[in-house]
């Protein structure tokens, strides 16, 4: 039986999705439209508006090797950066989850980071990987030099990945530790009387039940470390050394801030924004399609 | 020497006491029903045996073993769980193998095994399923394939019928009892389910609050209740229970002026607050002039077909009463019942206990106990 609320009054319910509206047409659609505006067009040198292009803009960071560069960085920054936040969210979750001393403290300080705004943590971990003092620091007065991410290019974008891990950790291990107290208590003692310890048990029994909690973080994770990266590469390295921490959404930045090519920088946003729609389509179709257990 | 040992045994969580120290032995082969209503510490202490709940204080010895300090799987008992705990992920033949694969193995003979097993219990067309895609009656036959598939030293059963419908419980009853006559494996099974309880087990230990309030036979619980909770629990229609007084003239005085003749019962125990106890089929229906008959009217009656229960007011206290007659009887009619004094049991009123009567009770308790 289908049950609905009806509203007499035929002006309310715009008014109150009228809030929401606006800010989805001011801060999505119109900058979207923009987007393919730009895209799709270039200013005349001289000015005077701007001339109808096609897909040139498209052909001409297709074309450029360095932008392929970029988004081989990307893929592999997102990559890490999502293994890495996910299996240390998973390792607290599953310790939390066991009931062990302290567990009701630990449930709630592990998800403080997510909370923390990426400018910050970013300017908080410059410090803790401050070459000349911080803590990682430290190595350098054992070997001198060993540690600078200011010119070393791994380092930084490692410095990077691991912040951006971090930042996730909190929503990760939220979902994480929500799944596994789904999964009924009996099930975990009746694998303990199966003769399985504890690590045998979350192999065996936790991660195959909880499978679909972990597609959904890995593509939510694929398409946060793809998209909200800019915050902290900005406060933690500009991009640099040599560009070696710039990826998409820095580059799209950098190309079209600092560089004033609007129209490549709108042709590579929507490159990103169709990558984005793309792991969510993914998503959803699983979504939909995921295994039930009764 | 015992196949399970309990001396001591207590359970607390933080300041709540949930196991007040307790002491059985349980013989090897034995099928042990431990029973009680909800929240008596039966399930906690089944979870102790098996290891899944810590011991607070006392001694837990399996085989002769003090498994205090041993993980579940070191302690050789296989569970049956009250939700079956079923891997859902996995088929029925990985769900009843999988304690073998955690050991280690080989497949060839994991599979030979899991199969012979799925067999006994008449899995063999369903091994490859998932659990979702059995009955309640197939899923709860995974969960004991899946404990016997270990060959293990004790069985432990957590309430496990008490999902299934009237008619498969008592089918399952029967199945396990043949389990265990064909196995002969030490079995501890906890229910709340006197019916369950009593057809099932060699020995009851029935609980109370966190108390062992008797352990024993079925019948010698029934016929022998060692406590006011046992006679009220163990039964149904349950233990006629009136409580009152005897007087120095050999009269049981109960409810408004009620006076009960029983001479040879009273002795030492005049003036002290008891409880008086007879089994309902017990108590019989007899004529106005019978000496010592007491006066009843009659509240309501409830048929059971092959013989109905006659609710009975006298005096103000609840007397039922087993009837087998034909008699026209309704509400609001005279009736005079009668019962042996050597059928009655007298509860101390204070601390609950029984109290002994002397001889002649005792021979006729052991007289119907061995019948």
């Amino acid at each position: 039986m289908e049950r609905r609320a009806f509203y007499r009054n035929g002006t309310l319910p715009w008014l109150l999705i009228g809030p929401q509206l606006l800010l989805v047409l001011v801060f999505f659609y119109w900058p979207t439209s923009q987007a393919l505006y730009w895209a799709f067009t270039l200013e005349q040198p001289w000015g005077g508006g701007n001339t109808w292009v096609g897909w040139d803009n498209f052909a001409a960071i297709f074309r450029d090797s360095e932008y392929w560069t970029v988004v081989g960085r990307s893929t592999f920054y997102a990559t890490v950066t999502t293994l890495l936040s996910m299996a240390v969210a998973l390792t607290l979750a599953v310790f939390a989850d066991r009931a062990l001393k302290g567990t009701k403290l630990f449930q709630s300080v592990y998800v403080w980071p997510y909370a923390i705004a990426a400018p910050a943590a970013g300017v908080a971990f410059r410090f803790i990987f401050a070459p000349e003092s911080g803590l990682i620091g430290a190595i350098n007065q054992m070997w001198p030099g060993i540690w600078n991410p200011a010119i070393n290019g791994w380092q930084a974008l490692g410095m990077v990945i691991v912040c951006h891990a971090w930042l996730g950790i909190g929503y990760n291990f939220i979902f994480f530790l929500a799944a596994l107290q789904m999964i009924p208590k009996s099930l975990s003692e009746a694998g303990a009387m199966d003769g399985a310890r504890p690590f045998r048990r979350m192999l065996d029994l936790q991660l195959p039940l909880i499978a679909p909690t972990v597609f959904f973080l890995l593509i939510m994770n694929l398409i946060s470390s793809f998209t909200d990266s800019f915050g902290l590469i900005d406060t933690m390295t500009e991009g640099g050394p040599f560009g070696s921490t710039e990826v998409m959404v820095y580059k799209i930045y950098f190309d079209g801030f600092k560089g004033f090519d609007y129209s490549g920088a709108a042709a590579q946003s929507i490159v990103l924004m169709l990558l984005v729609i793309a792991l969510t389509i993914i998503q959803f179709t699983w979504v939909e399609k995921r295994v039930h257990y009764h | 020497m015992s196949a399970i040992s309990l001396s001591g045994v207590k359970k607390r969580y933080q300041k709540n006491n949930v196991v007040h120290g307790v002491d059985v032995e349980i013989e090897a082969g034995e099928f042990v029903v431990i029973l009680g209503p909800s929240g008596c510490g039966k399930s906690t202490l089944l979870r102790m045996i098996a290891g899944l709940e810590d011991i607070t204080e006392g001694e837990i010895a399996i085989g002769g073993t003090v498994v205090n300090k041993l993980e579940p799987r070191e302690r050789g008992c296989a569970m049956v769980f009250q939700n079956y705990a079923l891997y859902p992920h996995m088929s029925v033949r990985q769900n009843i193998g999988y304690a073998l694969k955690v050991a280690g193995m080989p497949r060839a003979e994991r599979d030979a095994k899991v199969l012979k097993v799925a067999k006994s219990v008449s899995l063999d067309p369903y091994l490859d399923r998932k659990p979702g895609e059995l009955s309640g009656g197939q899923r709860q036959r995974v969960a004991m394939a899946r404990a016997m598939v270990r060959e293990p030293k004790v069985f432990l059963f957590d309430e496990p019928f008490s999902n299934l419908d009237a008619k498969l419980r008592v089918a399952m009853r029967a199945e396990v009892r043949n389990l265990h006559r064909s196995l002969g494996v030490t079995s501890v099974f906890v229910t709340h389910d006197q019916t369950e309880a009593m057809t099932l087990a060699d020995r009851l230990i029935i609980m109370n609050a966190g108390v062992v309030e008797q352990v024993g036979k079925p019948s010698e619980v029934y016929h022998n209740p060692a406590s006011l909770f046992v006679a009220d629990f163990i039964g149904s229609p349950a233990m006629n229970l009136v409580r009152g007084f005897f007087g120095e003239d050999g009269y049981f005085r109960h409810g408004q002026g009620g006076m009960i003749h029983l001479p040879s019962l009273g002795q030492g125990l005049v003036s002290r607050e008891v409880s008086l106890g007879v089994r309902p089929e017990l108590v019989q229906r007899v004529s106005a002039e019978t000496k010592g008959a007491i006066t009843a009217v009659v509240d309501y009656i409830e048929e059971l077909g092959a013989s109905r229960l006659i609710y009975a007011n006298a005096d103000g206290s609840r007397l039922i009463a087993v009837d087998t007659s034909n008699d026209a009887l309704g509400t609001g009619m005279p009736i005079h019942l009668s019962f042996a004094a050597v059928d009655a049991h007298v509860f101390d009123h204070d601390t609950g206990r029984r109290v002994d009567l002397g001889d002649a009770n005792s021979a006729a308790t052991r007289a119907r106990i061995n019948a």
